[in-house]
């Protein structure tokens, strides 16, 4: 459909935009009379490390011991995300549905969103047998408000004509919830979706550095500890590519599932 | 049901003068005093006082009024979306409303929308095969050749298919509505201001669409709307509403022949009616005006 992506504008003002930052990264750290700024790296240093086949300070994309980093976290996010929509969802559909299960339900969880992840983590600690548990337990905690929320708010704003006419036309309530409630809170399940994604990758780079022995959080903070400067920046642009792509392939699953509204955008025939 | 059945199958929309519904036996809709109190926090609002209606099976009904009249009250209490406070409503005899039972809606009196209630996220075809299908009335493959088969003979939908409806034009999203109503073999077909948002030239195409839909597939028809004009022009009966109580005006019969053409609306007969509608329409406007300036004096 679109084969000059990479002739369009907005493919070179993105590229432009990297440049931008990087070279105001390498300006600030290079040419910046301040002190504190020359202690961090500079972009070229971090790229000579990252690629490096035998890193200075023991991580690169050649070695295993990044990848052992990286899954431990991609493991984790996706668990507590697979749990956030597992549970959130089916929550979310059933507080806008039922208003006796919503005004129970909206309270506690008016009260309980509010508190920082990071709070949860000494009791997380407590609560779980294993580290494990604990961190994806407080990364899943975020997400699960997010999609909660945000399918709860998707299936409020669903248009009482569509539920009239799915009345009106026979309905029986499982219909209602599969082809008005599911489809109608769609889109805004999907945002959620997406900020739970997110939500999810900050509350566990914070919960890794905190408790855990390995994975992309861990691995900053530990850089950090042994004055490994590179690393903690190998470890924080590792981050930012997998929260990327994850969101990005969430939009790629919602945009299959919504055709309708790609399609809406054109011409009306 | 068969009867009506076969009639939908055998006529077309397209071409009028090869087949005329006759009046079909089911569709009488009595309303019987019916009045509706709205009580928000003790408020006594009342939407509805002493309305009665009769409806024969395949007429075609408009109910005029100026906005907050109760029209839509009406509809929705005939729909089964809302109760009645007072009196009750009868199809073919059988209670659809009263104080005691609660609201059903039902495939017999489908609603076509002000704002239009296509499902935005199935195609012009899922959209009308929905009806059947969610009633278990038809296999898949019936519904799906009963949709196309409805859709070609409405000005050829079928070519939109398998389109989304906000790929279409809001007279085609209308045309489809009434589409997806109409394979349900309703007795009745609500429409609620269907039109209102529409400019007058599609305003004017899709009365003539409705009209050729009435004389082919004649079902009793509810159609609320606040332009008068509209209301002669389509109906056989017109019932003026008032405003805080709504209740019923006036009716006026339309004598005017069918198939209706716009060049009847030039006609003597029309603008007398016309006239006797404007009469009776302006001295309830004028009420309601003097009402509305005395509040917000």
């Amino acid at each position: 459909m679109n084969t000059s992506w990479w002739a369009s504008r907005k493919f070179w003002l993105m590229w432009a935009g990297y440049a931008g930052a990087v070279t105001l990264w390498y300006a600030s750290v290079k040419w910046l009379p301040i002190d504190a700024f020359n202690r961090i790296p500079d972009p070229w240093t971090v790229i000579l490390e990252w690629l490096s086949p035998n890193p200075a300070f023991g991580v690169s994309i050649f070695t295993p011991k990044y990848y052992i980093h990286i899954f431990y976290s991609v493991y984790r996010a996706t668990a507590a995300f697979l749990l956030a929509v597992l549970l959130g969802v089916p929550l979310g559909i059933l507080m806008g549905w039922n208003r006796t299960f919503d005004a129970y339900a909206s309270a506690l969880i008016g009260l309980l969103r509010p508190v920082p992840p990071l709070a949860w983590v000494p009791l997380a600690i407590l609560m779980f047998p294993g580290i494990e548990i604990a961190v994806i337990y407080v990364t899943f905690l975020v997400a699960f408000f997010a999609t909660t929320m945000n399918t709860y708010v998707g299936v409020k704003s669903i248009d009482p004509d569509y539920f009239r006419a799915a009345a009106s036309l026979g309905s029986r309530p499982r219909d209602v919830l599969r082809h008005v409630i599911i489809p109608g809170a769609l889109p805004s399940i999907f945002t959620g979706l997406q900020i739970a994604m997110g939500a999810a990758w900050f509350s566990l780079a914070a919960g890794e550095m905190i408790a855990a022995q390995y994975g992309l959080g861990f691995l900053i903070f530990e850089a950090y500890n042994l004055i490994q400067f590179p690393t903690i920046v190998i470890g924080m642009a590792t981050l930012g590519i997998a929260g990327f792509l994850s969101s990005a392939g969430i939009r790629v699953v919602g945009n299959r599932l919504m055709r309708w509204r790609e399609q809406s955008h054109e011409l009306k025939g | 049901m068969t009867v009506q059945l076969n009639l939908l199958s055998s006529e077309t929309c397209d071409e009028p003068q090869s087949s005329i519904a006759p009046r079909p036996m089911d569709g009488r809709l009595s309303i019987e005093s019916v009045g509706k109190i709205y009580d928000p926090e003790g408020a006594q609002v009342v939407a509805l006082h002493d309305c009665s209606i009769d409806i024969e099976p395949g007429d075609f009904l408009a109910i005029v009024g100026p906005s907050g009249c109760g029209k839509s009250t009406l509809m929705n209490i005939i729909a089964g979306f809302d109760n009645v406070t007072e009196g009750r409503v009868l199809l073919d005899g059988q209670l659809l409303a009263s104080p005691t039972a609660p609201p059903r809606p039902g495939s017999d009196r489908v609603v076509v929308f002000q704002n239009g209630a296509l499902f935005p996220w199935k195609t012009v075809l899922e959209n009308v095969m929905y009806g059947p299908l969610v009633q278990r009335r038809m296999t898949h493959a019936e519904a799906e050749e009963r949709a196309v088969d409805l859709l070609s003979r409405c000005g050829g939908l079928d070519k939109v298919a398998a389109s989304y409806p906000t790929q279409l034009s809001s007279g085609m999203q209308r045309r489809v509505e009434i589409v997806r109503a109409l394979i349900n073999e309703p007795k009745i077909l609500l429409l609620d201001e269907p039109f209102r948002a529409m400019d007058t030239v599609s305003k004017a195409v899709m009365h003539q669409h409705l009209l050729q839909m009435y004389r082919t597939c004649r079902k009793t028809i509810v159609f609320i709307t606040h332009d008068l004009e509209e209301a002669i022009y389509l109906a056989d009966k017109v019932i003026v509403m008032t405003s805080r109580p709504g209740t019923i005006k006036s009716t006026i019969t339309v004598s005017l022949p069918r198939p209706r053409t716009p060049q009847m609306a030039l006609g003597k007969e029309y603008l007398a009616l016309k006239a006797q509608a404007i009469a009776s329409v302006h001295e309830e406007a004028k009420k309601a005006f003097e009402r509305g300036e005395r509040e917000h004096a």
